[in-house]
């Protein structure tokens, strides 16, 4: 496998009227071709800012860290993401290369102009295809996710279609440009089960088929579960955990991520109670000091959680977590 | 052991009409169709089924905020007889405080220029329901603690909260008005997990603590695994099988209800590939298939089920499936 993209240490804070808000606080991944990685974490903590982060897609209120770097690794060579500054440099970025897929559907469409149209438009931006072409392949990708009658949906307005319908239909236009890196943040949310494993199977195909990397957000660990290669596990906009799937899953090492698991309802056992994670998370603009985790953690240590951040600590081959718990464990070593 | 039925309705159908169709038949949608269904008081009663089923349209006709087309709906709290097709304005007036609805969507519902003891207060200044402003403060701040919401929060403008919070308050507005029958739609589907587990717990000490009867509408079936104790399940309008919660769980009879069994992603990271996957599409209601509306899209389809509609048949105490063949390809789910 080769490399598809590095982020280092990316920070990023918004200027608000309430004050500075950090959004992103120092995080690090990296991604292969041909990889799915999971980003998990509750609501706020900073999953889709991440997202955006890799195209430069914030708004302007928002503040990069100078630490920030983002390297994507094209067939012409890497490109710094960060030193990219006019529009025209950033198509490099934000058409073919990446895909996003938003979390609001209706802010992928708009309103005015067909499906189809827009498919084709935006075909024709980032490839070579002609218009025949880009109709041909753009009506072959909304049969692909499974929308019916492909041909008549084509020339419909998203207004016309079901929620779930709409979703499928902007993952067949993030996925027409066959982009190197897909970034999926909540696809699958508003469908069906049903439709849900459809466009799973579909995901995992096109990994195989183009050696596509993407990046799946979610707060459905089944869903992980099912489509990741490794796990990154967010809280107050820190990476608490990294892993491999399996690892992650099964023997989590973070207190955050053992609390999202143990409040999922599994059908395994239907009579055990659901174990929400106690208390609220804070606000951004009251980030707790130490480990960020410390006011809600059942496993607090001492008064260290509260002073000193944990840095990110190996528990196993390919498997690391942001918690004292791991360094009291490794004792004197 | 056996409670008295708080809700039930009978052959009822919700038609909503379409544009259009001059000469010919009315078109229309059969949202919901021909549906039978009996609640029992102080039951946790789940609604599964795809989107566009007719979860919603349903827990509305039995509010009495859809239209009733064709059957009725019965309520018998012991206090007061319901028909809800043909209610008198005064007792419509009064079974909405009787029966509430929980919105899906906390973000929308709360109007952002009031304060939380006033969306809370609300149902009761609309329907006269207390006499004066201490009365009302008083009900509002006992059915926010037990919300958990402090009276520090109803200060607040809703902005202010999170989304589980929010739900909280949406959940204290629904319950003021002493209700005993609750209808929540999706009440959960916008919150995280660990939200939602304590949103879930909540919901079910206040239905323990108060005695009250919930239909629970989800497309989430591990949650409804988890609080409910009855399930049903509709397919394009109609109930296609209902049980109790563990029978429904492990022995399926519906090749619907099977397939949407395994459609939800196990946590088991080596299960992959194993799903059993339901293809095409729900059917348009404006156009549905003859005979056994599951048609189109089951395996085990044979010519009759393609010519007649099968109608709901005991296969076990209180099981009910509506399926020709279920004696013959009912599911064992995992
Ligand atoms: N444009 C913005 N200005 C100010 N703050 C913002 C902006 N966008 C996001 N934030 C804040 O950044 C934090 C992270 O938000 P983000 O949308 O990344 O969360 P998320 O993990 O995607 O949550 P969800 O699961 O709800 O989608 C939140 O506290 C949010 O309020
Ligand atoms: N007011 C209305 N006018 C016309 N058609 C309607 C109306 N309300 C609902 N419908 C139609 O009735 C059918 C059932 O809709 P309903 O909202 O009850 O489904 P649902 O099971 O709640 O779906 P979801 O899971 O997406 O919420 C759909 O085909 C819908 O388009
Ligand atoms: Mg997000
Ligand atoms: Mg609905």
């Amino acid at each position: 496998m080769s490399r598809l993209i590095d982020v280092e240490n990316l920070t990023l804070q918004f200027d608000t009227d309430e004050g500075r808000i950090t959004a992103v606080d120092n995080v690090s991944f990296s991604l292969e071709a041909g990889e799915v990685m999971g980003l998990v974490g509750e609501s706020g903590s900073g999953k889709s800012v991440t997202a955006k982060s890799l195209m430069k897609l914030n708004p302007r209120n928002a503040i990069y860290g100078p630490d920030t770097k983002i390297t994507l690794h094209l067939e012409d060579g890497p490109v710094d993401v960060m030193s990219l500054q006019t529009d025209a440099e950033m198509k490099i970025v934000r058409g073919g290369s990446i895909s996003l897929i938003f979390q609001e559907p209706m802010a992928s469409f708009a309103p005015a102009i067909s499906i189809g149209d827009q498919m084709v438009e935006q075909l024709m931006i980032h490839t070579d295809f002609s218009k025949a072409q880009s109709r041909e392949l753009s009506v072959e990708m909304l049969d692909r996710v499974g929308i019916s009658d492909p041909g008549t949906r084509f020339g419909q307005y998203a207004f016309e279609l079901s929620g779930g319908m709409r979703q499928r239909a902007m993952i067949a236009m993030a996925l027409s440009t066959k982009p190197k890196l897909l970034i999926a943040d909540e696809p699958t949310t508003a469908l069906d089960v049903t439709i849900q494993a459809q466009v799973i199977d579909l995901m995992k195909d096109l990994v195989t088929e183009f050696g596509m990397g993407i990046i799946f957000i979610t707060h459905d660990l089944g869903v992980i579960a099912q489509t990741a290669d490794k796990v990154a596990v967010m809280y107050l906009g820190k990476l608490v955990e990294q892993g491999s799937v399996r690892d992650v899953i099964r023997r989590p090492a973070h207190p955050y991520t053992r609390g999202l698991l143990a409040a999922l309802p599994t059908l395994d056992d239907i009579d055990a109670p659901l174990t929400p994670i106690p208390g609220d998370i804070p606000s951004p603009l009251e980030r707790p000091s130490g480990c960020v985790y410390h006011t809600r953690c059942q496993e607090v240590i001492g008064a260290r959680c509260s002073v000193e951040a944990p840095q990110f600590m190996t528990v196993d081959t390919n498997h690391a977590a942001a918690c004292h718990i791991h360094d009291a464990n490794e004792g004197a070593a | 052991m056996s409670q008295p039925t708080l809700i039930s309705a009978q052959g009822l159908s919700v038609h909503y009409a379409l544009r259009g169709g001059l000469i010919g038949p009315k078109p229309y949608v059969g949202a919901v169709e021909n549906v039978d269904i009996e609640i029992a008081a102080g039951s946790f009663f789940g609604l599964v089924g795809e989107s566009g089923s007719g979860k919603t349209t349903l827990g509305r006709a039995m509010l009495r905020a859809a239209p009733i087309s064709r059957g009725d709906v019965h309520f018998d709290d012991g206090e007061v007889s319901y028909s809800l097709k043909d209610l008198g304005k005064q007792d419509l007036k009064d079974y909405r405080k009787r029966a509430q609805l929980i919105f899906q969507d906390p973000y929308a519902a709360l109007s952002p220029r009031m304060t939380v003891r006033d969306i809370i207060a609300e149902p009761l200044e609309v329907m006269g329901l207390t006499s004066s402003r201490t009365e009302t403060d008083e009900r509002v701040r006992e059915i926010a603690a037990k919300c958990r919401l402090n009276v520090e929060h109803l200060r607040r403008f809703p902005h202010a909260f999170s989304g589980g919070q929010r739900q909280r308050i949406s959940i204290a507005r629904a319950l003021v008005s002493g209700p005993k029958f609750i209808v929540a739609d999706e009440s959960v589907a916008a919150l995280d997990v660990s939200i939602q587990a304590d949103v879930l717990n909540l919901l079910k000490a206040i239905q323990e603590d108060m005695g009250l009867t919930f239909l629970f509408i989800s497309h989430d079936l591990s949650v409804v695994a988890h609080v409910c104790d009855h399930v049903a399940v509709m397919y394009l309008g109609r109930i296609v099988e209902t049980a109790p919660t563990r029978t429904l769980f492990s022995t399926p009879r519906h090749p619907y209800t099977t397939a949407l069994l395994s459609a939800i992603p196990s946590l088991d990271p080596d299960d992959r590939g194993k799903v059993q996957k339901l293809e095409g599409e729900i059917p348009s209601p404006t156009n549905p298939p003859p005979g056994c509306k599951f048609q189109t899209r089951c395996p085990h389809a044979i010519d009759l089920c393609r010519t007649q509609e099968p109608s709901l048949e005991h296969a076990g105490t209180e099981h009910r499936v509506a399926c020709h063949r279920w004696q013959e390809v009912g599911g064992e789910a995992n």
